[in-house]
């Protein structure tokens, strides 16, 4: 009987010895899983989650304060990649914080444009470029669509342009193999 | 030739229907009415135009710049008016429009003034710019700029050089009648090669069912004040993949990941030899090449065309017939169907080969892959075909590369075998072009999150610096007035407040009169009485917007 | 539609037919040493799987004409027909088919999905649920008085109706039966050797029908239908582990020889253990394959329950397929030994 108590205890030391250890030595900074929610996010920046960027809605979803399907530039091709990051059952998008667009880049049109500087200070990523006064322009290949530019703009200058196929941006489309008698 | 060769592993050999083709003579095609050049025919970045529409441009003349080092220019292959610069469709499996400079010709066919170069005397780097701008481009297919190619780097030579006329690909056989007609020259171009890469070893590899080819090289090589092995490699498909080809001369595997230049060899296509020969000796810039037009058509045949001719122009010339089937560039191996007849030649096009039901039946239904591995078996890459096609299939791309997708040479020998006709290199295709697009998304993505969060640094930044900046004036402002009331008596806080607000409001006051606005200053009379009519109004309705409102409280 | 436009010849249902074909000596000779039962018994399997192939394509919706003419169906029909004593009774064969092809084929995705060899489960299932009816082997024709003629086979097989005494003296135990039992009688082996079932290596007549499906798989190999790994390691696996066990101890292990020439060895290592679907598609993985079944094969006939080892051994390593070929795979061109490479932008 004591020597039962006795391995018991010493089991329960050594355990938490090793435990304790480990926990210095294999510490992570910062929150390893919300960065890993981050890095499926699209990084629209667009808020359309009903958070202020991607990076603090993969903290949302990481304390589990917000659902997965709330991503509308990430598609479900995202929420299936955030199911299986968490593994839970992936889910359709929620409607109410939008549906699925083209991926687009906006454009300001240059002659309406009246250099108010609004959708600069909107803009998440800096992709617009301007000065008080000054006409605006947007570096598309750093706009990343979220439309956060639209609303502020007093002249409504600014519109979503499509990204369209053209040939280096091309791709493959994914053959299919027809088995089954079509029906 | 006593050279020991050596084997590669895979490989098939498809009915080769080269003697459609090779034996008659070569015609120089028709000149079109129209010549649309695409900016884009080789890798890396396409030319920019540097002429403009409503222009005459002489045969040979410039009319797209390269852009940038991996990059080539593009010339009018004939003298005419460019009529457009714009969208066109070009050879790609896409069918979708790209850049073109669209020539209407005169007729005329005249050339601007042409300098031959003398390579000998000029810098290395100047002359490879020079080829740059003489839009030399490899021929053999995967036209890569050949100034880079001639690059030998850091190293500053290259010990061994391979020129490849094996032409592998069944029906296609332009090389082949190149080494005929023009050995001479096609070496003429392997000095010069020589001559930038610092070569020792040069070695000529063509495929044994090119017994003619073979005995002419043979035959100028020996002319030569240098030595030029010609060897008789065996018939078998990919033997023209530059690293299959590297295996059979050398027994050297060009690492994976790597290019053959690391283990000191540079391979090129014949036809880019016999281009540069042309553009050294004779100043003339890459603007036309043969082409083997083949197939289910009359008369077979190899073409001279000029560069932007239509495929149609090659196609009448060689004879159409009723009931083809489609059109491809390049081989039945590697070709790709084209969408349109209009189409150009490009730098790249070696064959127009014809289809007919009876030539190329259509391809059976696939059935799914009972993992034989025949594929694995004559895949040159030694690959594993069949795990890349279930990763591809089930669009796992991440074990995909694991299973080294991008060592894939989609030279088509798995689907060639594959008993259950499985089409392979359309998985290996669109798994690569899938991780492409996906990786372009991701590094879009990463840029967004830096900057996105740069911003967020620099809000922050913004809001603590003028924080402090009011801080500091602040404080500045409260020693200030304190200093004032010491000299008049005991300071408190309390006063030293007051003194603050009222030296603000005093600020705000003189900022306001500043403000004031200065067009009103010195205004003809009436426009003065205008305002002040227009100031009495607003007044009275500020009057009028306040009574109602009196009244409503009233009771 | 893209490139490549031509294709060779080759076809599933082409290899299926020499597959086939490797198979036809082994039945000739079959026939020929132990009675025209077992064509009774390859017709009824063929029938029976050619059904349920049908039926099982039409419930899942795919059409049956390409998939009934690529022969896979049969294949796994006449592996499993003449892994079954050739008197065994009808319903035996028809369970057993039904069950391959249903469960093991098509419940796991048809052609080309299945994990596990279609025939070996059928056989494995058989051999758990019905031992005795599993023992039913004609004996040789030179060792039995009055050999059944093909309409008394059938009458055997779908009737059972031969007097008790009569099909007793038609079946026999096979030669590993009879070591089994000799061994459990705490005989040694060369004492159960004399019997007359025998022969120079392995049984009489067993030897010779083991020699007929050899033939045929040199023949499945020439054609490059199915690798050398497979079948050497296979019989490599066997030869040394019985030897092992034999020099060891001759008198409780039988000969390699022995073990080597029982006929389901022979047509394990070069019909079943080749099923390119089921096995390992690396070549240092099909020697690993190969063996491991081998080795599996000396053990589950030296220390298990079941008087042949080949099926469950093939199925053991089916079931580890997927970590050899993870293991295994080969060193690609231009020798990338890391794995994973960033894509050339």
């Amino acid at each position: 009987m004591f020597t039962a108590i006795l391995v018991m205890v010493g089991l329960a030391v050594i355990i938490g010895l090793v435990l304790g250890w480990s926990a210095i030595r294999f510490k992570v900074e910062g929150n390893p899983l919300a960065e890993k929610i981050d890095a499926i996010l699209p990084q629209t920046q667009c808020g359309q989650c009903g958070f202020p960027g991607c990076r603090p809605y993969a903290e949302a979803i990481a304390k589990g304060e917000a659902d997965i399907n709330q991503c509308p530039p990430g598609g479900e091709e995202g929420v299936k990649k955030l199911a299986e990051l968490l593994g839970v059952e992936p889910k359709p998008l929620d409607e109410s914080h939008g549906t699925p667009k083209p991926k687009s880049v906006a454009f300001i049109d240059e002659q309406i444009c009246i250099g108010c500087t609004l959708c600069i200070q909107a803009c998440p990523v800096d992709a617009i470029v301007g000065a008080a006064k000054q006409m605006h322009t947007i570096v598309a290949d750093e706009c990343t669509g979220c439309e956060l530019c639209l609303p502020p703009c007093p002249v409504d200058c600014i519109t979503m342009v499509p990204i369209a196929e053209d040939l280096p941006h091309w791709k493959w489309k994914a053959p299919v193999i027809m088995l089954k008698k079509v029906s | 030739m006593s050279r020991k060769l050596h084997t590669f592993k895979g490989g098939v050999h498809p009915p080769e229907h080269k003697a459609e083709s090779n034996a008659r003579p070569v015609h120089a095609a028709p000149l079109p009415k129209q010549l649309v050049i695409p900016l884009r025919q080789h890798i890396g970045n396409p030319a920019k135009p540097v002429v403009e529409v409503g222009q005459r441009v002489l045969k040979g003349q410039l009319i797209g710049a390269a852009d940038g080092y991996i990059s080539a220019a593009v010339h009018a292959s004939s003298s005419g008016i460019v009529t457009a610069i714009g969208p066109a469709v070009v050879p790609h499996a896409s069918g979708l429009p790209d850049d073109c400079i669209i020539i209407d010709t005169d007729g005329r066919d005249e050339w601007i003034s042409l300098a031959p170069l003398d390579y000998r005397a000029m810098e290395p780097a100047d002359l490879r710019m020079r080829l740059r701008d003489l839009g030399l481009a490899g021929l053999g297919g995967a036209v890569f700029p050949s100034a880079v190619k001639l690059d030998p780097g850091a190293a500053h030579h290259c010990p061994t050089l391979i020129l490849n006329g094996a032409e592998c690909e069944p029906w296609i056989t332009c090389d082949d009648v190149l080494m005929r007609l023009h050995a001479d020259d096609i070496l003429q171009g392997v000095a010069i090669m020589r001559h930038l890469l610092g070569s020792t070893e040069i070695l000529v590899g063509i495929e044994d069912n090119k017994p003619e080819a073979l005995a002419s090289m043979r035959f100028a090589a020996a002319k030569l004040d240098f030595a030029v092995e010609v060897v008789a490699v065996p018939t078998i498909y990919p033997a023209g993949g530059a690293k299959q080809m590297i295996e059979i001369l050398t027994g050297q595997q060009v690492p994976s990941g790597k290019l053959s230049t690391d283990i000191g060899i540079q391979v090129f296509n014949i036809g880019t030899a016999h281009a540069l020969a042309r553009a050294v000796h004779h100043g003339e810039p890459l603007i036309s090449r043969l082409v083997t037009v083949t197939g289910f058509v009359l008369r077979p045949q190899n073409v001279e065309a000029l560069i932007g001719t239509p495929l149609h122009t090659l196609i009448t010339l060689a004879g159409d017939r009723e009931g083809s089937t489609g059109v491809l560039m390049g081989g039945p191996m590697m070709g790709m169907p084209m969408p349109d007849l209009a189409v150009p030649v490009v730098k790249a096009t070696n064959c127009i080969l014809v289809q007919s039901a009876e030539l190329f039946p259509p391809l059976p239904k696939a059935l799914p892959c009972i993992r034989c591995t025949r594929c694995a078996d004559a895949c040159p890459a030694e690959l594993q075909p069949q795990e890349l096609f279930r990763f591809a299939k089930a669009g796992d791309f991440g074990r995909a590369q694991e299973y080294h997708l991008f060592d894939c040479i989609e030279c088509g020998c798995c689907s060639y075998v594959c008993p259950s006709h499985i089409p392979l290199v359309d998985f290996y295709r669109y798994a690569k072009s899938e991780i492409w697009a996906r990786e372009k998304e991701k590094r879009a993505a990463d840029l967004a999150r830096e900057r996105h969060e740069f911003r967020q640094f620099r809000l922050e930044r913004e809001k603590q610096e003028k924080a402090e900046k009011l801080a500091a004036k602040a404080k500045a402002k409260r020693a200030e007035l304190a200093a004032a009331p010491a000299a008049e008596g005991a300071p408190s806080e309390a006063d030293a407040k007051k003194a603050l607000i009222a030296a603000a409001l005093a600020r705000a006051q003189a900022k306001k009169a500043e403000a004031a606005p200065k067009n009103i200053d010195h205004l003809p009379p009436d426009t003065q009485r205008e305002i002040e009519e227009i100031e009495a109004r607003r007044a009275k309705i500020r009057e009028l917007a306040r009574q109602p409102l009196e009244s409503e409280e009233k009771p | 539609m893209p490139a490549p436009f031509i294709l060779d010849r080759s076809s599933v249902t082409q290899v299926m037919a020499w597959v086939l074909a490797a198979l036809l000596p082994g039945i000739a000779v079959y026939v020929w040493l132990f009675g025209p039962g077992i064509l009774v018994t390859l017709s009824l399997a063929t029938v029976t799987a050619l059904v349920a192939e049908a039926a099982m394509l039409k419930a899942r919706g795919y059409p049956a004409k390409p998939f009934l003419t690529d022969l896979s169906a049969i294949v796994t029909a006449w592996l499993l027909a003449l892994s079954l004593p050739a008197l065994a009774p009808w319903w035996l064969i028809v369970t057993g088919t039904l069950f391959a092809i249903v469960v093991a084929k098509h419940l796991y995705g048809g052609l080309g999905q299945n994990i596990f060899n279609p025939a070996m489960v059928g056989y494995a299932v058989l051999i758990v649920s019905f031992p005795l009816q599993m023992t039913q082997w004609p004996g040789p024709l030179s060792l039995t008085d009055a050999p059944l003629t093909l309409a008394q086979s059938a009458s055997v097989i779908f009737g059972g109706d031969l007097p008790k005494a009569m099909l007793d003296a038609v079946t026999m135990a096979t030669p590993l039966d009879a070591l089994r039992t000799g061994l459990l009688q705490q005989l040694t082996v060369d004492e159960i050797m004399v019997q007359p079932i025998f022969g120079h290596y392995g049984g009489i007549g067993f030897e010779w029908l083991a020699g007929a499906f050899l033939l045929g798989g040199l023949l499945l190999w020439a054609l490059r239908i199915i690798s050398w790994q497979v079948p050497l390691a296979f019989l490599a696996g066997i030869w040394l582990a019985a030897g092992f066990l034999h020099f060891f101890d001759a008198g409780r292990f039988g000969a390699p020889w022995f073990h080597l020439f029982a006929p389901s060895v022979m047509l394990g290592a070069f019909f079943i253990a080749t099923d390119p679907v089921s096995g390992s598609t690396t070549p240092r993985g099909r020697l690993i394959f190969g063996f491991g079944a081998g080795l599996l094969t000396i053990i589950i006939r030296t220390w298990g329950g079941y008087p042949d080892g080949v099926a469950f051994a093939i199925l053991l390593m089916n079931l580890s397929v997927p970590l050899i070929d993870a293991w295994t795979q080969p060193r690609i061109y231009g020798g990338a030994t890391r794995r994973g490479k960033a894509p050339p932008a």
